[in-house]
């Protein structure tokens, strides 16, 4: 939690020093994906992938349908191997260490990566609070007081606190949508995670409510790193500062979001960005 | 349908209950003698609830266990035919149940399960009679081997309809699997869970064949079991055991009256079961994706 304080209050900066860290090259990685494939039975969804995510940016996952980009972020999380049948290879290295290192608690590692589903998923029998601090108890946290320092942080957070703070024992699944899914990502925020997975988090959703996600994106990767996974090229532009382009489980380019948009080095790219297919 | 057959069950009761009027749900004596004839439920309302209750103690949780074990644990290679061996023994009528009951179960539950309780543990006044075998606990344990099959294979169905996104939801969150059945496939699966119970109760309450092959058929007071290794008497298994030998109007008319009880116990708990089930659903719409 304090970690979360201070790096709220280095963060206020004005947009002037934002954009120029945004457009310095090198920034410190904090995932680096090496070699990762992936198959549900004997089907191979991801194809030696290689990419360094750096700390603090926005990383937009873009692809046709099918071409294997929630296959990827599941990956990030070691969700994937829980679908029956499915399997990963290769290393995703956060922080210096291999999560896919035998010795590495699959458990231990959501708890430091968030995840955000493509439908907004509350937990429907809950309530509002208890929504976004599940995973407070689910990892043995008792502190009451505690619990509700946490669970406003993270619904502000969201962007939420405002519009619930005076239903907070209303059931979760009494919310609209878009609220729906900023609860997802409280409850997300709630684990004080370092990463943040999120999977078309606005397909779901109407432009109104998607938009104040892509603000949330903007607000939060000042605390963390954002992975988006999206289908929408506009909104790819609008809040990644990176973005990889895949194409039938392989990675084809990586870059700058400007860059990949504006002048990419494969023809393939190229041909999505200008929405010739996808 | 339900009507007629609950209105005929009323006019068959009709003389005992303006004979004993409320007392013959009281009353605990039977006999049949003619000029004699006093007629008591009671007896047989507790060993009805008893052994039911029993069947449920044992059957719910191993039921539930069952189910979890298949949707949530297991790999598809033992899974598969253990939801397959469940699902036939579903199908295998109670009539087998209470023979293989009669001619070898028993005896294991008298020499494994009773005795040893009897012997370290008859200070408990439950377990205070030499244990014979035929009485309300076998009858219960015997009820809960007849039910786990349809309580765990409903419930297996409910497991399945939790959607996978509520389990990701939590694992997402770092639960481990106990944590994920703790916060994602109970609270989700809560009411309908119950509703499989209380239909296993409804089917245990009811059930006769089995009931009278095990539990002892006790009549009138000597029904009212004061340990659990008691000879009972349910209120179907005393239908069951007289209807053919009814000795006079009256006779038939109390036994009836038992059916009246009998049916009902078994509407109170459907309607309870429907309650749940309905509270299942209203839940459903907006979680299921
Ligand atoms: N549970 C599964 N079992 C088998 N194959 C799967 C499963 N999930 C995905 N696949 C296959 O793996 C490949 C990659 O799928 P993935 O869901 O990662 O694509 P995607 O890029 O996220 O597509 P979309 O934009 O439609 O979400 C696809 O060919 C898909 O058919
Ligand atoms: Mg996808």
């Amino acid at each position: 939690m304090e970690d979360i304080l201070s790096a709220k209050e280095i963060s206020s900066d004005t947009s002037e020093t934002t954009r120029r860290i945004r457009e310095e090259p090198r920034r410190r990685s904090k995932v680096s994906i090496k070699g990762v494939n992936a198959w549900f039975g004997s089907k191979q969804a991801l194809k030696n992938i290689n990419l360094e995510i750096e700390e603090n940016t926005a990383t937009a996952f873009m692809g046709p349908s099918g071409c294997g980009k929630t296959t990827l972020i599941r990956c990030l999380n070691r969700m994937h191997e829980m679908t029956p049948g499915a399997k990963a290879k290769g290393q995703v290295i956060l922080d210096g260490i291999d999560i896919y290192d035998k010795s590495i608690d699959p458990v231990i590692i959501k708890r430091r990566i968030g995840m955000v589903f493509q439908k907004p998923n509350p937990f429907p029998t809950m309530s509002i609070f208890d929504n976004v601090a599940a995973g407070l108890k689910l990892n043995g946290i008792k502190d009451k007081k505690l619990i509700r320092e946490i669970v406003e942080e993270s619904l502000e957070g969201a962007g939420l606190w405002e519009e619930v703070k005076n239903e907070l024992d209303k059931p979760g699944m009494g919310l609209s949508g878009g609220q729906q899914q900023r609860l997802c990502i409280a409850r997300a925020l709630a684990m004080q995670p370092e990463i943040l997975l999120m999977d078309e988090p606005t397909s779901a959703l109407d432009p109104l409510a998607s938009s104040k996600i892509e603000e949330l994106v903007h607000k939060l990767k000042k605390d963390l790193t954002i992975i988006i996974v999206t289908h929408n090229m506009q909104q790819a532009a609008r809040v990644a500062d990176r973005a990889a382009f895949m194409y039938l489980g392989e990675m084809i380019e990586y870059g700058f979001t400007k860059q990949i948009f504006q002048n990419p080095e494969q023809e393939l790219t190229e041909r999505f960005v200008s929405g010739k297919f996808g | 349908m339900l009507i007629l057959v609950a209105f005929a069950v009323g006019e068959g009761a009709l003389p005992i209950f303006s004979a004993e009027g409320f007392q013959f749900v009281i009353r605990t004596d039977w006999n049949a003698v003619y000029g004699r004839e006093s007629f008591g439920a009671l007896p047989y309302i507790i060993g009805t609830l008893l052994s039911s209750a029993i069947a449920m103690a044992i059957g719910v949780p191993i039921s539930l266990g069952i189910a979890i074990f298949v949707t949530e644990m297991a790999s598809h290679r033992i899974s598969t035919p253990l939801s397959f061996v469940v699902e036939l023994l579903a199908a295998v009528p109670s009539i087998i149940y209470g023979l293989w009951a009669l001619f070898v179960f028993r005896f294991w539950v008298r020499d494994l399960i009773e005795r040893p309780l009897y012997e370290h543990l008859n200070w408990i006044p439950f377990f205070d009679k030499t244990p014979f075998g035929l009485d309300i606990f076998t009858a219960g344990i015997v009820l809960s081997i007849m039910i786990i099959p349809i309580i765990s294979s409903i419930t297996r169905e409910i497991l399945l309809v939790v959607p996978n996104s509520q389990r990701e939801a939590a694992y997402s969150l770092g639960a481990t699997r106990w944590g994920t059945l703790k916060t994602a496939i109970f609270p989700y699966a809560k009411s309908g869970i119950l509703g499989a119970s209380f239909l296993g109760l409804g089917r245990a309450i009811g059930e006769t064949i089995l009931v009278t092959m095990i539990i002892g058929n006790a009549i009138g007071p000597a029904a009212i079991p004061t340990t659990l290794f008691s000879q009972g008497q349910s209120l179907a298994s005393l239908i069951a055991n007289e209807f053919n030998e009814a000795a006079s109007d009256l006779h038939l008319s109390a036994l009836i009256g038992l059916g009246a009880i009998l049916l009902l116990l078994s509407m109170i708990i459907n309607i309870g079961a429907r309650f749940m089930v309905s509270r299942m659903v209203k839940v459903v719409p907006g979680g299921r994706e």
